[in-house]
């Protein structure tokens, strides 16, 4: 495997401030000192590595993965793909993606979750892959239905589906949830807001996409993720340094 | 004037792992059972050579109290100081992951995971680190993970001259990331607990 270089620098002003008041969990949650900067060292650079031992094929197919035999979870029927790329756009093969989602009423199977909606019984909610040589990655499973949460006294979720993405590095390792274009809660989401670059919201709104849509069974949405790039090294020099 | 454009990407920005964390990286926790194995449960693995260690803690909010929807992932070296990684030179032992994910408990907060305790990992500069766990916590109103390192209070001289720890201007600030060793039934067990704000907040890294 070729060496490669530190991360580069995470861009703090594309992510969300740790203190975001309008999502009021935040509040208390949120350090006050400033993060210490690292610059990286091996236990950075390094993660954990995961195979195809580790998962089964219908792990991402939320339709099926938890519904009975010959059933299969309700709502609108979404293919979700995209792939994992870093930010030189060079994909990221065999990394762990795993996604947890509501069902098409709003619903979580979760047993803090008190929704009045009502659980589908086909539906666990969850499901993990990984990228193939292309950094590509594809779920079957249903679009979730927005749902309202306690924040201020009416707030509602826009539809979304959480994602974790491992990367090469520990640096790299990254939560975020995907939107679906069109979505009028977006832009009034105080979790959705907690980004202070509209550019930065755009990249997490997957778009439709027709031409990957299975014709009369699932339609297609788009979604990329990018992880922090790597410096190329000239040197062959491992890790361990000398 | 306008330069050329530059072509990169830029990373996908962060959300909060929400409530409901447990479904995706923990479903049993969350109540069900979904796959035949969920991930992160072992780190060492039964034929990791060195110390058999605990580390546990609790993660406190800036009111005090334990926080308990929490998720941490811990990211670790063998005894000999060597990651379960293709880029990183050495060999680990079969089984040896280096690392796990553990939840807070629903009710109490606390959160613990069982491993063996990592040897000194070479720095930048040809500087050895102290021994060290990485850990990344992600909860409902966090809005980015928050990378710490658990060190241990049994390593004073290694610990003396870890360059990270080292960058903490703060002598104080740095007693954040040493684990307390004590023992329970015979068996080697650091207390961490991960403060989120107030008093002696965690040292946070951007790494
Ligand atoms: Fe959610």
């Amino acid at each position: 495997m070729a060496s490669q270089g530190e991360f580069y620098q995470r861009d703090r002003r594309r992510h969300p401030p740790a203190l975001a008041p309008d999502y009021k969990t935040s509040t208390s949650r949120s350090p006050r000192y400033s993060l210490i900067s690292l610059q990286n060292s091996a236990s950075e650079l390094t993660g954990p590595v995961f195979g195809h031992n580790d998962i089964d094929p219908i792990d991402s197919d939320l339709l099926h993965n938890y519904a009975k035999a010959g059933e299969s979870a309700i709502g609108q029927r979404m293919l979700l793909h995209g792939r994992v790329l870093d930010e030189n756009a060079r994909p990221i093969p065999n990394t762990l993606v795993e996604i947890w989602q509501a069902n098409a009423g709003g619903r979580y199977r979760h047993k803090k979750d008190t929704y009045l909606a009502p659980i589908d019984p086909n539906f666990g909610g969850c499901g993990r892959t990984l990228t193939d040589d292309e950094g590509r990655y594809v779920f079957h499973t249903i679009k979730p239905g927005p749902y309202p949460w306690r924040n201020w006294v009416n707030d509602w979720r826009p539809a979304h589906i959480h994602v974790s993405v491992f990367g090469a590095g520990f640096a790299q390792r990254l939560i975020t949830q995907c939107y679906f274009e069109g979505d009028p809660l977006i832009p009034i989401c105080p979790i959705v807001q907690t980004i202070p670059d509209p550019q930065a919201i755009e990249q997490l709104t997957a778009a439709m996409d027709l031409n990957a849509s299975a014709p009369l069974d699932m339609l297609a949405y788009k979604f990329d993720i990018v992880l922090r790039g790597r410096r190329s090294t000239v040197f062959a020099n491992r890790l361990e340094g000398n | 004037m306008i330069p050329q454009k530059l072509d990169y990407l830029k990373e996908s920005a962060s959300q909060t792992a929400g409530p409901y964390v447990h479904i995706g990286l923990a479903p049993g926790a969350a109540g069900f059972e979904i796959y035949k194995k969920e991930l992160g449960w072992d780190i060492a693995g039964p034929n990791a050579k060195g110390e058999r260690i605990r580390v546990e803690g609790l993660v406190i909010d800036a009111f005090g109290s334990p926080v308990k929807d929490v998720l941490l992932e811990a990211w670790q070296a063998n005894a000999d100081g060597v990651y379960a990684h293709p880029e990183h030179a050495g060999e680990v032992e079969e089984g040896f992951r280096g690392w796990g994910r553990v939840i807070t408990n629903f009710e109490t907060g606390e959160w613990g995971f069982d491993t063996v305790k990592p040897g000194r990992v070479m720095g930048r500069n040809g500087k050895a680190m102290a021994p060290h766990i990485n850990l990344w916590i992600v909860a409902r109103g966090i809005n980015v993970g928050l990378n710490t390192r658990v060190y241990f209070s049994d390593e004073e001289a290694a610990n003396a001259e870890d360059p990270v720890i080292n960058l903490i201007e703060w002598e104080r600030r740095r007693a954040t990331l040493i684990a307390k060793r004590g023992e329970r039934d015979g068996k080697p067990v650091y207390r961490f607990d991960v403060r989120l704000q107030g008093e002696d907040e965690t040292v946070f890294f951007d790494i």
